[in-house]
């Protein structure tokens, strides 16, 4: 499997990880936020945490795009489904987000609603093309990486003339989530970040540019990294370098798949279909300025929204979860009451303990037996 | 002469009368059933099947599984031949050498009728290869859209001799854990060709009746603690029941545990991981330290086991969690799967 062992090579993570123990300074603490929930996920699953020195540690942030959809979207698009007799197309990981009332779109599935699991969105608009007398509704979600491809089913609906399908966007934006994060404390420099691990996926698209003047206004230095171990680790030396030079800039690991302007093709797509939304509510973080795209009012009949009048109700998160302090690096999922106990992967209480890459589940799926102590090592 | 209406097993399809326990009932049992499965107990046509059990019997075991694959057909087997070899396995991981098979089937009205042949020859010739003769059965149909075409569920009968003694309890720290061969290709087959997903690959499934080579394993090392295929859930539900029924934690190496390039490469492209993948034709053995040696010589001796190796041990760990040891030298837990494994959207 060229391109892929070359970064999973394990001489090489101990040589990158020989390399950083030298390079931290004793004394110091370098606190990084990977944003990208698929970073996250390498970091649990190849045990990467394992290999870092004592002064570094890594934040889980808020880039799961399942663990950021606030209960209120879910409960619209339940409703969709179950009360306006729709085919709701979504990916499969949205499938188990908890709603209000104990539902997830999985159990309303359960209880006789229309809900089909799709692989991308192509295939929602095949559904549509194959049932014009249901309606169908694609239930847009995620970041960046997402976005062009929902933006180019709207076009081929608009171009095919479909009457019967729509989007129930909820499409929202890396930079802005990165912003708030550190505007949350009222004042940047209370939050105990020193540098950002960035995505990969969402980088393809957008570039690297787009975080240049985060970087600079908020001296903090980002490195845009690949979902591969080897990648991860990287980064984080390179953040640390930065941090040691007093260094606050972009530098991009993943050069093999992301360039300073992105994908252009697919930023233009995106122009054409969706606008900014002044305001999106983001679970756990609460409502976030700028940070999510609407559909725009030359594709009003693709738009879910408008069509069906769904007015927006926020719901707030369950009292004793912690998500929202988790998602913006505050606490660790261990720090919560009820991780490993009422909210389990199983039994999901918060969005964090959803997605495989959200931060609990993953913590709780790869990690939680570090723990608890072991009597005895392996055997000989 | 029999003046009957010949089944038309090129364009026919089931219908309700193939259910109702009339001429078109036993029409169907005779003509595609006994004829393909074809052996004295099945000719006799009794409801159930009487049979001599070998002299010197140790224990029985009997196993039963319900087969709801879809698609009904993918590469390297179908429903059929996964429903002989899926039991013939379950009997073989109790330490059993399989005897007979039952087999029930649920059709849906309107199924063609020459897909049906097609399942059922595959399963004969399974049964036949397997050397363990279906005896009896049940077929009901049901209406149309109450079912997916086809289900099977098919029950074995076997004996497990003295001395052998199959039990995950007898799991103790120290002992190693073992498998047979590469790692989810059963799995990867078929969702490359489920709807919306489908891609190339030249992955097949591996379905087989691999009770030779847990006889030759058990003449070997009769010892053996625990048997188990790994088909749904993959290596990490095995090692977890094993972890759990057992009281005591589990570890292994990723650097030693066979997965094909093509597997990994479809997991990677799905978001899956493999040790969460289903097999059909390869075991998980643990057996005592000092007998692991000598069990995987003999596991790679047989044709379905040369690929066979030693991948960790149990250790003590009363909380009962199963590591593994990264390519990278971390370790992290490999814990049962929550819900279905399901794509990660980006």
């Amino acid at each position: 499997m060229k391109y892929i062992d070359e970064f999973r090579d394990g001489d090489i993570a101990r040589k990158l990880a020989a390399t950083l123990a030298t390079e931290v300074q004793p004394g110091r603490s370098y606190r990084l936020m990977e944003f990208c929930g698929g970073h996250t996920h390498a970091i649990s699953r190849y045990g990467l945490l394992d290999l870092l020195p004592p002064g570094v540690q890594m934040i889980h942030g808020p880039g799961c795009p399942v663990c950021v959809l606030p209960i209120g979207r879910i409960d619209s698009a339940i409703e969709l489904a179950r009360d306006k007799g729709v085919i709701l197309c979504t990916y499969a990981d949205t499938l188990r987000v908890p709603a209000s009332g104990g539902l997830s779109l999985m159990r309303a599935k359960a209880q006789g609603a229309d809900v089909r699991m799709v692989y991308s969105c192509d295939d929602a608009l095949r559904i549509a093309r194959e049932h014009p007398d249901r309606e169908v509704v694609f239930f847009g979600i995620g970041f960046e990486t997402t976005t062009p491809m929902t933006a180019v089913v709207i076009q081929q609906a608009a171009a095919l003339g479909l009457t019967n399908f729509s989007v129930f966007c909820n499409h929202v934006l890396t930079p802005a989530a990165m912003v708030h994060i550190m505007e949350s404390e009222g004042d940047p420099s209370r939050v105990a970040l020193d540098g950002f691990v960035g995505p990969a996926h969402v980088s393809t698209v957008i570039g690297y540019g787009p975080y240049e003047g985060f970087a600079q206004h908020y001296r903090k230095p980002v490195v845009i990294a690949g979902f591969e171990p080897l990648d991860v680790l990287q980064s984080i030396l390179m953040l640390v370098r930065q941090i040691n030079e007093g260094r606050a800039i972009v530098e991009n690991e993943f050069t093999r798949a992301v360039t300073r302007e992105g994908n252009r093709k697919a930023q233009a797509r995106v122009a054409e279909v969706f606008e900014l939304r002044e305001c999106f509510d983001w679970r756990g973080l609460g409502e976030v300025p700028d940070s999510a795209l609407r559909i725009r009012a030359e594709y009003a009949t693709y738009d879910a929204e408008r069509r069906y009048g769904m007015a927006y109700r926020q719901v707030p998160d369950p009292k004793a979860c912690e998500c929202a302090a988790i998602l913006r690096g505050h606490k660790h999922p261990r720090d919560c009451k009820v991780f490993g106990t009422v909210c389990t992967p199983d039994h999901p209480i918060g969005a964090c303990m959803v997605s495989s890459e959200g931060a609990c589940a993953a913590h709780y799926t790869y990690g939680r037996f570090k723990e608890i102590p072991l009597r005895a090592e392996v055997s000989a | 002469m029999s003046y009957t209406r010949p089944l038309d097993l090129k364009h026919g399809r089931v219908d309700l009368s193939h259910g109702s326990g009339g001429r078109a009932m036993a029409q169907l049992i005779h003509d595609l059933f006994v004829r393909h499965f074809d052996n004295d107990y099945l000719r006799a046509q009794n409801d159930g099947a009487c049979f001599p059990l070998p002299a010197g019997t140790g224990r029985m075991v009997m196993a039963t599984d319900s087969h709801v694959v879809s698609p009904l057909f993918f590469p390297g087997g179908d429903i059929g031949c996964l429903s002989v070899h899926g039991t013939i396995n379950d009997v073989a991981m109790a330490g059993g050498k399989p005897l007979y098979l039952a087999a029930g089937f649920i059709l849906e009205e309107g199924f063609p009728l020459a897909d049906l042949q097609r399942i059922v020859v595959s399963m004969a010739e399974a049964a036949r290869e397997a050397d363990v003769p279906i005896v009896t059965g049940d077929t009901k149909v049901v209406e149309q859209g109450k079912g997916d075409g086809v289900f099977i569920t098919t029950t074995g009968i076997g004996v497990v001799p003295d001395g052998i003694l199959l039990d995950p309890r007898r799991i103790q720290p120290g002992d190693r854990i073992l498998v047979s061969g590469y790692l989810g290709d059963h799995g990867v087959a078929i969702m490359s060709l489920r709807e919306n997903l489908s891609f190339d690959t030249a992955i097949k499934s591996d379905t087989a009746a691999i009770h030779g080579l847990a006889a030759d394993m058990l003449a070997a090392v009769p010892g053996l603690r625990a048997l188990r295929d790994p088909t749904r859930g993959g290596l990490a539900a095995v090692l977890n029941e094993f972890a759990s029924a057992a009281g005591c934690g589990i570890v292994i190496r990723e650097k030693a545990v066979p997965v094909r390039d093509e597997v990994a490469a479809a997991c990677e492209l799905l978001g899956l991981d493999p040790l969460y993948v289903a097999n059909e034709g390869k075991l998980v053995a643990v057996c005592p330290a000092e007998d692991a040696e000598h069990l995987l010589d003999v596991m790679r001796s047989h044709p379905q086991g040369r690929d066979a190796a030693i991948i960790g041990e149990a250790i003590v760990d009363p909380n009962g969690f199963v590591q593994m040891e990264t390519t990278f030298g971390g370790r992290r837990m490999v814990d049962w799967l929550t819900g279905e494994q399901l794509p990660r959207i980006c």
